[in-house]
């Protein structure tokens, strides 16, 4: 486990490259460090092996403070690739993989052994042993920094940009492969990269680094369902949102005239509301609107003799605020078996209702979107499923 | 020619073997002072303007000067002489040296650093075989300077095929000067043609051609 707690990194000139950044990266987890150039993503993953010391803060590696720890003997614990691969070139492929090892003075045959499993594990085989790296592609030379950082039986991976020279081809196969050697051999990886297709295809966790600080660090799922804020929408880019069909927040499906009582009313005048409206549940809200629970008919009919007004029987309801993501609505729903949700404004106000009819709405524009029906669903919709 | 042969050859062998002694003794302390010099200058820039800056100037002394300037110090004969020469030898090596410490592509001493190397582990094992060529493109520049600058080092006594040039010049010898000559330059392609070789041999098998 890494923990960074408000660490800081500010060079002479003043400039803050990382900002009291507090987070945690769990034992296994593949974390991807993103953000534009001059974001911090890089400083915050070299000050993990030292490679840049902090100004502040701590940063605990299993509980232990990494500043208590002899650099050197703490980068030989810690897997390091970089983007130009750093293969040397005075070196064969063989030295290259057991350059730590060698550190370490490990026996040769243990080593011998460690590159030749290696070596087959990313489907290269032997006789690459005693090639120089200049002879190898591109991708083989990456695939020799990759095992390299996993000849040490190394617990912890840093990757700066390892595939960021590559063709699509080649990245697409590496990635896999990392994603899958990272896995199988449950190793703990921070990757730094720009590429947001990179970090949601490999991460486990995604931090978004923006001048110094991480803007937001959560599942990939969770940051495309609701972006923290606008920078992170936009480094998510339309497409994506889109592609996801997560632009769409509650605002767009709601019903915008829900049902709803005040709360002095009398329990007879709600069921009679009720009955009119043809509905089982009223949303009670106060003399300006704001939400303060819901009614059902049940809970009328059990309290009749002893409540007078709602007030006293209003339960607690889930609602959401406007502009949440319709995703995460829609998960809840469907996970927690609501049967709609009431949506409010900053202020608290009743504005709409999203119900499960909302959704099908959804589902059905997802599959039917190009008939005619088009023109009564949202305009967002109709854009997903031309895409398809 | 054969006449010459027959009657300084034999003095002929001592000079050149007197004119080889000064100048790799000369080359070999320039060599054991410039190339840990050239290195710790990478590891501080400042003092690097410093001391190129310092041993810039020192190659500016006309040769002769120089020669001239050490029999105060340190008298006449051989060891003088190879201490002008060494001075002389320092530039080109230290300059090679640091440049081509620095020229190292940075990406290779972060990845050495990275993976757990200590200072020395990485000037050894990293720096050093990448550096070696350019290193030895200095040193190759010094040998041959100092084999032809020995020649001015029997000014000072200190002998060496400059013997026959000066005697030549001065008894009005042609043969003599000629007889100097020739060997010396014979001497400066041989060490070159030498040195170059090591140079290949430094050179890593796939350097990088970028």
């Amino acid at each position: 486990m890494i923990e960074f707690k408000n660490v800081s990194k500010v060079y002479g000139d003043g400039t803050k490259a990382v900002d009291d950044v507090t987070f945690t990266i769990n034992e296994g987890e593949f974390v991807v460090l993103i953000g534009t150039s001059g974001s911090g993503k890089t400083t915050t993953m070299r000050m993990i092996n030292r490679m840049i010391d902090s100004t502040s803060g701590e940063i605990l590696i299993d509980g232990k403070d990494i500043k208590q720890e002899d650099a050197v003997q703490l980068r030989r614990k810690i897997g390091y690739v970089i983007q130009q691969t750093g293969l040397m070139p005075h070196m064969t492929v063989y030295e290259n993989i057991v350059m730590v090892p060698k550190l370490l003075k490990w026996d040769k045959e243990k080593m011998q052994e460690t590159a030749e499993r290696l070596l087959k594990r990313v489907d290269m085989g032997p006789e690459f042993l005693d090639r120089y790296p200049q002879e190898l592609s591109g991708g083989q030379q990456q695939r020799i920094g990759v095992i390299r950082a996993l000849a040490a039986n190394q617990d912890i991976i840093l990757m700066d940009e390892p595939f960021g020279a590559l063709d699509p081809i080649t990245r697409d196969a590496l990635q896999e492969l990392v994603k899958h050697l990272q896995e199988e051999m449950g190793r703990t990886v921070v990757f730094v990269t720009h590429d947001m297709d990179e970090a949601l295809k490999l991460a486990d966790k995604i931090a978004i680094m923006s001048e110094g600080k991480i803007i937001q660090y959560d599942t990939p799922d969770n940051i495309l369902a609701e972006p923290a804020n606008e920078f992170v929408e936009s480094f998510l880019g339309e497409d994506r949102l889109q592609q996801r069909s997560t632009m769409q927040t509650v605002d767009q499906v709601m019903v915008k005239t829900p049902i709803s009582v005040t709360q002095d009313i009398t329990l007879g005048e709600a069921i009679r509301v009720m009955r009119d409206r043809r509905v089982d549940t009223l949303f009670v809200t106060d003399m300006n609107n704001v939400l303060q629970g819901l009614v059902d008919f049940e809970a009328i009919n059990k309290n009749r003799q002893k409540a007078s007004t709602v007030q006293d029987i209003v339960s607690h309801v889930y609602y959401v605020k406007s502009g949440t993501l319709l995703s995460s609505v829609a998960d809840k729903m469907l996970k927690r078996g609501y049967k709609n949700i009431p949506v409010v404004s900053e202020e608290g106000k009743l504005e709409g209702l999203v119900t499960r009819a909302s959704l099908v709405d959804i589902v059905y524009d997802t599959i039917w979107g190009d008939d005619e029906e088009v023109e009564s669903i949202p305009l967002e919709t109709t854009q997903f499923s031309e895409s398809e | 020619m054969i006449d010459f042969l027959n009657n300084y050859g034999a003095q002929m062998m001592r000079l050149i073997w007197e004119h080889l002694y000064i100048s790799i003794v000369a080359l070999g302390l320039g060599v054991i002072v410039a190339v840990p010099i050239g290195i710790l200058l990478t590891r501080t820039d400042k003092l690097a303007t410093f001391f190129i800056g310092l041993a810039s100037i020192l190659q500016t002394v006309p040769s002769l000067a120089l020669l001239a300037l050490m029999i105060p110090f340190l008298g006449i004969g051989q060891f003088p002489a190879i201490m002008a020469l060494f001075i002389y030898s320092l530039l080109p090596i230290l300059r090679n040296t640091y440049t081509g410490m620095k020229g190292v592509n940075p990406d290779l001493v972060d990845a050495a650093r990275g993976m757990g190397m200590t200072e020395s582990q990485l000037v050894r094992k990293v720096e050093l075989p990448q550096a070696a060529p350019v290193i030895m493109a200095g040193i190759r520049l010094s040998g041959t300077y100092v084999i032809a600058w020995a020649a001015l080092a029997s000014y000072i006594g200190a002998g060496g095929l400059g013997d026959f040039i000066f005697n030549g010049l001065n008894l009005y010898i042609p043969e003599l000067i000629i007889g100097g000559t020739i060997p010396v330059t014979i001497l400066a392609l041989l060490v070159d043609f030498v040195l170059g070789r090591v140079e290949k041999k430094v050179t890593p098998r796939n350097q990088v051609t970028e």
